[in-house]
């Protein structure tokens, strides 16, 4: 059997990012290939088609279905506008007859003579595309969207919700493992990334909603604390679209669980520096984290890069992280991978290796549990 | 594709592209009867960086290769076939589930009718189900007109009418589908495939509705007379549209279609075709379940009706969060015998759903996940048992012995007195340290009556042996006798409830190596070895309280069969009651969770 290879989330000082900016459908790419872009800058734009509204001109008006053509006052492919007549009945010796006004403004679409059913077509709505992060445009999709590439510091979370959000880089925490309560959140953290320890409360985050706070990171979050913020119970890891008023992201997981040492001092490195932020997870098939990023200052490219390691191989002496009780969150380096499946606690039989927590002791974890802290 | 006359097939090679793994076995002739000899696995490759799902497959088959010392792959990464004296297959097949399956939405005109047969048609394909719309749906029209363009299913089936009814309906649902323009998966020049399979007087209209947009195509009505389905022309129809369309965008697809022998198909619906040759061979009633990370698959033949459901969001990584939200933390804890700390257990499920491939290492936390997957295995059958039914709408011609039967239409035809096996697969139930483990599972989820075998799919071959069993049923056959099922034994129910303590029933046992009789009471369960491979007849005379089958009070004989289990005798009643007290619960269970030995080393936990 190979190696094993246990990815772990990205936490990085110095990488080249390249982020997809898409339109959902064929439309304008309003920058060129080099050009420099701003985070918040519209870099593509589309119109979708307009909202329908189907009216039934035949229950409305009383009439036969295969009647409804003869009676339009307005033809397939024509506007109409709210109270405009739309319809309007023969009526009994050209009298009596029964107006229908239009309840909707747009097109008319179809005008169905099996059903009396007209569709009208409401105004096309415009879509844009931001850039998401500084950076320089690496490549045009042509009619679709960029590549917006940049050196940046770059943190992956485990967990997030909201989406796409920007900010200034302000720390809260005054340690790793310090909580993020409510009076940890001031006014001047308004429309900022406010960088917390360990878990986060649920008050210090409907604290941050009220003053304007743009994005919140923490170590880790209880369960119940997230139930009170989206007021119901998060049954599958899809988020991104949840609109809380903030961007939250938990970099370990859930419960009383400090920040990785490495993460809290990247982001406490970055204080003052403007940072895109995207809660948005999808944990299935193709998985998606949330992240931070930072780019970096012209002075901080024109550095020496220190290296660091980028995924890979469990191997002796790598720091890991457990991910899974009876040990959940505790790191360590890992002693010794043996090659032979051991029968576990639970009686299961698996590949495991073995690890030396930072407090000294010395245990054994299945693989599957642990996650390589790159560093 | 080559053809190849079977009697010449002696070396089938089968993948299952899932989502997460690509699976490979290796069928060969061995001593003149097909058998299964050995199976790699390999991470799929159908995400970025790779984004060829042939990758995944030439590396999983690769490690078939290694282990059966047969070069299957050339030096130009494909696979070799047909076979020569020792390479190569005589036939390659494959299933896929990768990239989230086959997802579609359906429409009917009423839901419980049309809609309803429309929802099985692509459900028994394979398909996700990712809704359902209806004339009688209780949405507003521009509600369903904005759902349809939120989803982005990979081809919608429309249904509606019976032959030569009303074509009003049916063409209204298509104008709403027609002006939402819904936007296929793949995106791109990807026009999204239309299936109509309604009332074929409204052909012409629905034709004209529709514009270029979407790729229409027109098969038979699957309920051309509102007293039959015929669902057999709209799942061909989703299968080639599947082939033709959506694997066809997929990563690397058109290349492993050119390999294969047979089409590839959606892996539930090579399952679901394994499941009825089965029950169709043997003459049985058959329930089989799939339990994974994100979804629950329940399928399920009786009287030679096939059903399937899918539940969406029942699974034990991905959706365990959702799995603990439905069934209630309350629910999920009656099948634990200690106490354990719920904010504790709250935050665990949470950190199980957003790293899903984590596994317990300790006996509590397996405790817990097996207390899950129950209430997620119960709560997909009770989904399960709710959707398939007899035909809605169909007209009951009534005798007078029927005057005080309150009985309808669109009853339940799943009957667990009936069920004569029940098939587990998945990774709870497969990896489950004990079989003793996985045969309790099942009993608690499905609640059994009467005479049921058990048995479980260890490696997941079934989907395999679904698409082989379409170009070699002979080898799909004796392979699934051979290999594919563990037997784990018999499950013998009582019906009923009575006072604790009371005779539930009695029973006589004669076989080779048992000769025993014995009597079990109301509340107790007992575990009897019965070696695999072995049978014994089984005398069993109920209480007046109880029923094995034969009505209450009644005798029942039965052939039963052994099993790496043995003979579950299960006194609990049915259905099973379970006091709300939890002290009161770990009371009851803790002696069944000892009679079936279900946790050996657990040492006593004191919290």
């Amino acid at each position: 059997m190979a190696q094993a290879y246990t990815p772990g989330l990205k936490v990085t000082n110095r990488i080249t990012h390249r982020c997809r900016r898409q339109l959902p459908i064929k439309g304008e790419v309003l920058v060129q290939q080099g050009d420099r872009v701003k985070a918040q800058q519209v870099v593509a734009r589309t119109f979708m088609p307009g909202d329908v509204e189907p009216v039934n001109l035949a229950n409305a008006l009383s009439m036969p279905p295969d009647d409804v053509k003869e009676c339009m006052l307005k033809e397939e492919g024509q506007r109409i506008e709210v109270d405009e007549p739309l319809a309007q009945t023969k009526g009994m010796f050209g009298m009596f007859k029964s107006v229908y006004r239009s309840k909707h403004t747009g097109t008319i679409e179809t005008v169905s003579d099996v059903t009396g059913q007209v569709i009208i077509r409401g105004e096309p709505i415009p879509v844009e595309v931001l850039a998401y992060m500084d950076g320089s445009v690496a490549e045009v999709l042509p009619d679709e969207g960029v590549i917006v590439e940049e050196e940046v510091t770059f943190v992956q979370g485990i967990f997030g919700i909201g989406g796409e959000t920007f900010g200034t880089v302000k720390m809260a925490a005054v340690s790793h493992d310090q909580e993020l309560k409510a009076d940890m959140i001031m006014p001047d953290m308004k429309d900022c990334v406010v960088i917390g320890g360990g878990r986060v409360w649920h008050e210090a985050i409907e604290k941050a909603i009220d003053i304007g706070v743009a994005a919140v990171v923490a170590g880790g979050i209880d369960d119940q604390d997230l139930k009170e913020i989206l007021g119901y119970n998060l049954g599958v890891a899809i988020t991104g679209t949840e609109d809380i008023g903030l961007t939250l992201i938990v970099t370990e997981g859930f419960g009383d669980i400090a920040m990785a040492e490495r993460t809290y001092n990247l982001l406490h490195a970055r204080v003052g520096d403007f940072a895109s932020v995207n809660g948005a997870t999808q944990i299935r098939a193709g998985v998606m984290r949330p992240e931070i990023i930072i780019p970096l200052t012209d002075q901080e490219k024109a550095d020496e890069p220190i290296p660091e390691h980028t995924g890979g191989q469990l191997d002796p002496g790598r720091p890991v992280r457990i991910i899974r009780d009876p040990y959940f969150g505790l790191i360590g380096e890992v002693t010794n991978l043996p090659s032979e499946p051991t029968i576990l606690g639970s009686g299961s039989k698996a590949r495991v290796l073995e690890v030396k927590l930072s407090s000294g002791d010395c245990v054994t974890i299945p693989r599957a549990n642990v996650e390589l802290i790159e560093s | 594709m080559t053809t190849v006359d079977s009697k010449n097939i002696n070396v089938v090679l089968a993948t299952d592209c899932g989502s997460t793994t690509t699976k490979a076995i290796l069928i060969e002739k061995v001593d003149g009867a097909y058998r299964q000899t050995f199976r790699g696995e390999a991470p799929t490759t159908v995400e970025e960086p790779f984004a060829d799902v042939t990758i995944g497959v030439i590396n999983a088959v690769t490690e078939v290769q290694e282990l059966a010392g047969r070069r299957l792959v050339n030096d130009d990464d494909q696979i070799i076939h047909p076979a020569s004296d020792d390479e190569g297959c005589d036939i390659y097949i494959s299933t896929s589930s990768a990239g989230g399956g086959l997802q579609m939405m359906v429409g009917g005109v009423v839901k419980e009718m049309t809609a309803a047969s429309a929802k099985r048609a692509a459900l028994g394909a394979g398909a996700i189900v990712m809704d359902v719309m209806a004339s009688n749906d209780q949405r507003k029209p521009h509600e369903k007109i904005q759902r349809i363009r939120e989803l982005r299913p990979d081809m919608i089936l429309v249904s509606g009418g019976t032959d030569g009814g009303d074509t009003k309906h049916v063409v209204q649902i298509a104008e709403l589908i027609a002006p939402a323009k819904p936007q296929p998966r793949f995106g791109g020049a990807y026009r999204m495939p239309v299936i109509y399979a309604g009332n074929k007087d409204a052909v012409p209209a629905i034709e004209s509705t529709f514009d270029e947009s979407v790729d229409l195509s027109i098969v038979e009505n699957l309920r051309p007379v509102l007293e039959q389905e015929n669902l057999g022309p709209a799942r061909d129809a989703i299968h080639d549209v599947f082939l033709e369309h959506v694997m066809a965008h997929a990563p690397g697809y058109g290349r492993l279609m050119e390999w294969t022998d047979a089409p590839i198909m959606p892996t539930p619906g090579a399952v679901g075709n394994i499941l009825q040759t089965i029950a169709q061979t043997q003459g049985i009633n058959a329930v089989g379940v799939d339990i994974g990370g994100a979804t629950t698959d329940v399928f399920s033949v009786f009287d030679g009706v096939f059903n399937r459901t899918v539940s969406a969001n029942l699974g034990m990584s991905y959706s365990i969060s959702n799995v603990c939200a439905e069934a209630t933390m309350a629910n999920i804890l009656r099948w634990v015998h200690f106490d354990m700390d719920e904010r504790e257990l709250r935050n665990r499920v949470k950190n199980k759903m957003i790293r899903p491939t984590t596994i317990p290492q300790s006996l509590e936390a397996l405790v817990f996940e097996q207390a899950v997957a129950r209430e997620a295995l119960r709560l997909a059958y009770q989904q399960h048992k709710e959707f398939a039914t007899t035909l809605r709408g169909v007209q009951q011609q009534r005798s007078v012995g029927d005057t005080f039967s309150q009985e309808t239409s669109g009853q339940s035809i799943v009957d667990n007195m009936k069920l004569d096996l029940l098939v587990a697969s998945g990774g709870v139930l497969s990896h489950a340290p004990r079989m003793h483990q996985t045969a309790m599972l099942l009993i608690d989820a499905f609640q059994p009556e009467g005479f049921t075998t058990l048995a479980k799919d260890s490696i997941f071959m079934m989907p395999h042996l679904g698409v082989a069993a379409q170009v070699h049923p002979q080898a799909a056959m004796e392979v699934f006798e051979r290999d594919c099922l563990i037997y784990l034994g018999t499950c013998v129910a009582a019906q009923g409830h009575s006072k604790p303590g009371k005779t539930c029933f009695t029973y006589n046992l004669e076989g080779s190596s048992i000769n025993e009789s014995g009597e079990i009471a109301y509340g107790q369960i007992k575990l009897i070895p019965l070696p695999e491979g072995e049978t014994a007849m089984m005398m069993v005379d109920p209480s007046r309280a109880f029923d094995l089958g034969a009505g209450p009070g009644r005798r029942v004989q039965h052939l039963v069969k052994g099993g790496t289990v043995g003979l579950i005798l299960d006194g609990r009643g049915r259905e099973l009651e379970l006091p709300e007290k939890r002290t009161e619960c770990q009371q009851m269970i803790k002696p069944w969770i000892e009679a079936l030995e279900l946790y050996p080393e657990l040492e006593p936990v004191t919290t």
